[in-house]
């Protein structure tokens, strides 16, 4: 089934303490190279056709539902290459 | 007066608001999320929990549920609509108010007596409240850092739309000390702490004068009531 990818981050301006978590983790096990982590979402959503009207369908829903434009942005929406599993 | 408090999937504190209201005077009507029936009511609480497990973001779905579109509606038209913690974050979703809540900057569940002074007493719930007046209700929550950007909070700010501000400590990181806000018609407000856990002596929160005997949440009812009276 053909599927529609939408992935969402925290803004970057806002702290996100989820992030932060994982980072802090990953610097006490010594990978001082990775100097900061930020967690987003992946939505996948899995059509009946990935077409154009569907994909503004997806781009709308993104930034109505799936995202809050207070506190996140959608960096991408697009058909996924090949069905994800 | 009859009071609607709307319970969600996960919702918790349903049932406190409900004793609430009827502890101040007016009869609890609770209302379902899957509902468009409003009952008849002439108030609606939305209440404090964990609607649908905060998955998405907190009270996004909830903010979408069937019963929302009606409540969406009665507070575009004036009618009085509180929103508690999860509440308040349905509201935010909704665009019954501004700005949005995010994970506290600590990163821990945090449940407190929390000092707040009451900045804003234009609304249907803080109307018998003074403006400065400091009160204690309890807080509880893991996402309560309530955000906005520069221009909205200086806007808020400047139309007195701030409704309550944290004392002693800033529990979660909210910008400018935010804990609660009302909408420029004063029928809409939203806030993190729980005034409906202040409500019965023996039963709220310690006070100098004694053990659990803080009741400083009661006002919020007893506040819409008397709106309803006079209106």
């Amino acid at each position: 089934m053909p599927t529609i990818v939408v992935e969402v981050m925290p803004k970057a301006e806002l702290l996100d303490p989820a992030g932060k978590a994982v980072a802090g983790a990953l610097h006490r096990l010594g990978h001082e190279g990775i100097a900061d982590v930020r967690i987003g979402k992946r939505f996948e959503l899995h059509v009946d056709v990935a077409d154009a009207a569907m994909l503004e369908t997806a781009r709308q829903l993104a930034a109505d539902m799936l995202s809050n434009g207070v506190i996140e942005d959608v960096v991408s929406v697009h058909v996924a290459e090949e069905a994800v599993r | 007066m009859r009071i609607g408090v709307v319970t969600f999937p996960g919702s918790l504190d349903d049932r406190d608001a409900q004793r609430a209201v009827r502890l101040a005077g007016a009869e609890p009507v609770a209302l379902w999320h899957g509902t468009h029936d409003l009952q008849g009511v002439d108030a609606i609480v939305l209440p404090g929990g964990f609607s649908y497990g905060d998955y998405l973001r907190c009270g996004a779905i909830a903010a979408r549920s069937p019963i929302m579109a009606e409540v969406i509606d009665a507070a575009n038209s004036g009618m009085p609509v509180l929103g508690i913690c999860n509440g308040f974050q349905i509201l935010v979703e909704a665009h019954l108010l501004p700005g949005g809540l995010i994970r506290n900057d600590h990163g821990d569940f945090i449940r407190r007596d929390q000092r707040l002074r009451v900045e804003s007493t234009d609304s249907a719930w803080t109307n018998g409240f003074t403006v400065g007046q400091e009160i204690t209700i309890p807080l509880k929550n893991g996402e309560g850092g309530f955000i906005a950007d520069e221009e909205t909070l200086d806007r808020l700010e400047g139309e007195g739309l701030v409704a309550f501000r944290y004392l002693d400590v800033n529990p979660n990181g909210s910008l400018r000390d935010i804990a609660g806000l009302r909408n420029e018609r004063g029928n809409v407000v939203g806030l993190m702490p729980h005034p409906e856990h202040a409500v019965e002596p023996g039963f709220g929160p310690n006070t100098p004068a004694a053990m659990r005997s803080g009741v400083d949440g009661l006002t919020f009812f007893t506040s819409v009531i008397k709106q309803s009276v006079l209106s």
